[in-house]
């Protein structure tokens, strides 16, 4: 107690011993984030639909909106992020080493990212698979066709693995051509460096727009791997995965819910008790993860349900036009489910 | 009343001692203390750590491999290729910039006016723009201006070029051909020990018999019987379009094309000039005095400047070779598949053990320098000049 005056030591005890009877859990992280008024977020360099800056530097897409939906359900504003582009190479690195609270960054969640790195995935919010592009003056029309291909990828990604398994089972030849960045990729793509481009599904109808003419290039039907997307945290603080977690599961059972950005007000006059529980008219949510009462509504006000920023960022509403699909609700065709908030 | 100057050596040498174990102490302490630490850190994250992951399958593919390869090789055998493609590219960059930047050093002190003044405008320009943007340049400058497979380039129907690559004939070898091999062993010792003799002969009696064509004659009569004996046991496996592309021959990838000429032209920019450097610096009463013997200009070049010039042209040519070599690691920008790609790329990123592999290639680009700075500074004491 030499160094600091008794007082104030004992204040620092009252405050810990208080803050910890106010809140249930305590995370490390959303303290921090709540201290410095900002989330960070680990995203891609750019990626159309999922995550790219316009001329002014906002960043939107996919992946920037679950940032927003979380800065909105911590900090009550959906800009307060900051956001920090990262490559395929290094993202788990830099994750590692604390240099953005969350990586949202269309990553694949896989057994050994899970378990070796020292991961935590949330859940999945886009189910992607990978799929092959190909110029349509070569007129292959399946995967199958491919035999003694170029095919031209990113470095320090699944698809690499998955091309190899996928040629390997089949009992056909290629040749891999790995570039660091999506931009030297597609450069070499277009230059006729490779027969065709493989990375995930949704990447290729982004990457796609960027050709001098789209149109003259088919993404072929094969899918040849299940790459369910999400965001990754570090181990170690569970509360701080329990608050993306139910971010997510919030944004996805409003949409099962009927409740959009521009119905939540009048919604939470709604007499169905599900609806009341997920914004907070009934039940103590929000408080047990450390939140306020109406830590859903927030990010639905601000950012929009999960079907809204689908549609928004990659659906009917954006350049892309991918059809729901698998990422439809459970109840439509999809395999989307989450748990009820009770 | 003048006394000499405190003897420092002797009585400080234990307290110098004392303060060089602190340091040294302290340094160990430092690295000690962050090796615990990030082993701790890895731990409590619940990140795997240790070597073992060398032995595990690696499960992806490469597009370019001196030894043989495949998907169920390990993450060690990566290693290796990366290695040997780095190697590849760092060997074959540093004889193309040295005799490039020899030309153009030695061209920017011709007389003849333009050719200077071009190699002069090589250097400027060549040296003053970041070597990625010349590598970017390379790789998509030639693969726009090359056409596709269908269309390749054909050279007498025997080799190939297109923007999948430099296809050509590969020799293969029959039964008989280990005959051939030896036969040539055998003739360039006999060639190189007749080479010693006769400069013996001209040392000591100032005149010798022909050298260039029996030395030529040695080296190559004895292969070619050999050859003729064993009823020529080669044959080529002649590249051919099939499906996408060609197969058979062997392939130059436009990446390894590019990288070469981007390293090389580079490098040989620098080169250049510390060969310029060198010749300017061989004082000028010794091309006076060659030219009062009565030597040619390409005789004093060859007899007098350039040994002179050489011990100041080692040292600095040392560094530019590491500077290639190391700079060899931008391959990752264009897909060549070197150490930095495969293995402190892909394999990194499928294992996550990032301060082992990280550590792991810093140390081989390390033991490439001092490999290549030993051998420099050996040929540098051979060439010093020796004091009779």
């Amino acid at each position: 107690m030499r160094f600091f005056p008794r007082s104030i030591a004992a204040a620092l005890v009252a405050v810990a011993a208080f803050s910890g009877v106010a809140e249930a859990s305590k995370s490390p992280t959303v303290e921090r984030i709540k201290k410095n008024g900002f989330l960070r977020c680990g995203v891609n360099e750019g990626l159309t639909g999922f995550a790219s800056p316009d001329a002014k530097g906002n960043w939107s897409g996919f992946d920037i909106d679950f940032c927003r939906a979380l800065a909105a359900v911590i900090l009550n504003d959906a800009s307060k992020v900051r956001y920090t582009p990262t490559s395929a190479k290094v993202r788990f690195t830099a994750l590692q080493s604390g240099e953005f609270d969350i990586l949202s960054r269309n990553t694949t969640w896989t057994m050994s990212r899970d378990v070796q790195l020292g991961l935590e995935f949330i859940a999945a919010t886009y189910y992607d698979g990978q799929g092959f592009m190909v110029p349509k003056s070569l007129k292959v029309t399946s995967a199958k066709q491919l035999n003694g291909a170029t095919v031209c990828t990113n470095t320090g990604t699944t698809t690499e693995l998955n091309l190899a398994d996928y040629f390997r089972a089949n009992n056909l030849k290629y040749k891999i051509v790995a570039f660091e960045k999506n931009a030297e990729v597609l450069a070499a793509y277009d230059n006729g460096r490779c027969d065709a481009y493989t990375t995930d599904a949704s990447g290729l109808y982004a990457e796609r727009l960027k050709l001098k003419k789209p149109a003259d290039h088919v993404i072929l039907p094969e899918i040849i791997s299940k790459e369910p997307l999400g965001p990754a945290i570090n181990h170690g603080d569970q509360p701080w995965g329990d608050v993306a977690r139910w971010t997510l599961f919030a944004l996805i059972n409003a949409e099962e819910l009927g409740v959009t950005s521009k119905n939540v007000d009048q919604m939470m006059k709604s007499p169905n008790p599900e609806i009341r529980r997920l914004l907070g008219v009934e039940g103590a949510f929000g408080e047990s993860l450390g939140l306020s009462k109406d830590w859903a509504a927030r990010a639905i006000r601000q950012v929009g349900n999960y079907g809204e920023i689908f549609e928004r960022n990659l659906g009917q509403g954006s350049q892309l036009k991918i059809r729901r699909g698998v990422n439809a609700l459970w109840n439509k065709g999809g395999v989307l489910y989450a748990p009820p908030i009770r | 009343m003048a006394r000499p100057p405190a003897h420092r050596g002797r009585g400080a040498r234990p307290r110098d001692v004392l303060y060089q174990a602190l340091l040294l102490g302290a340094v160990a302490a430092v690295i000690a203390g962050m090796a615990w630490n990030a082993s701790h850190a890895l731990e409590r994250q619940n990140i795997a750590s240790g070597f073992g992951f060398l032995d595990n399958t690696a499960g992806f593919d490469i597009v370019q491999t001196l030894v043989a390869y495949d998907e169920t090789a390990t993450y060690g055998r990566v290693l290796l290729v990366g290695i040997l493609n780095t190697l590849l590219v760092a060997v074959t960059g540093v004889v193309v910039a040295t005799v490039l930047g020899l030309v153009i050093g030695i061209g920017q002190l011709s007389s003849n006016w333009l050719f200077a003044r071009l190699c002069r405008a090589y250097v400027e320009i060549l040296r003053n723009i970041p070597l990625l943007l010349q590598l970017f340049f390379w790789y998509f400058a030639v693969l726009r201006a090359l056409p596709g497979p269908r269309e390749s380039w054909s050279f007498l129907g025997s080799a190939f070029l297109n923007n999948r690559g430099l296809y050509l004939p590969k020799p293969l070898t029959g039964p008989g051909f280990e005959m051939v091999v030896l036969a040539l062993g055998v003739g360039l010792i006999a060639a190189a020990i007749l080479a010693h003799v006769r400069r013996r002969q001209r040392e000591e009696t100032g005149r010798a018999g022909p050298v260039l064509l029996p030395v030529l004659g040695l080296s190559l009569l004895p292969p070619l019987v050999a050859l003729a004996l064993a009823q020529f046991p080669v044959s080529f496996s002649w590249p051919a379009l099939a499906g996408f592309d060609f197969e058979g021959g062997f392939t130059v990838l436009p990446e390894l094309i590019a990288l070469v000429v981007a390293l090389s032209t580079y490098t040989a920019s620098y080169i250049a000039e510390i060969v310029r450097a060198g010749i300017q610096g061989v004082p000028k009463g010794q091309i006076e005095a060659s030219q009062a013997l009565g030597l040619k200009r390409g005789e004093a070049l060859r007899l007098v400047i350039i040994p002179q010039a050489l011990r100041q042209i080692i040292p600095p040519l040392t560094s530019q070779y590491l500077n290639l070599t190391k700079n060899s690691s931008l391959a990752v920008a264009i897909a060549y598949p070197d150490l930095v790609s495969v293995f402190a790329g892909t394999t990194l990123n499928q294992t996550g053990q990032a301060i082992e592999i990280i550590a792991i290639t810093m140390a081989v680009y390390l033991t490439f320098s001092l490999l290549t700075s030993a051998a420099m500074n050996a040929y540098n004491r051979r060439i010093a000049l020796t004091e009779r």
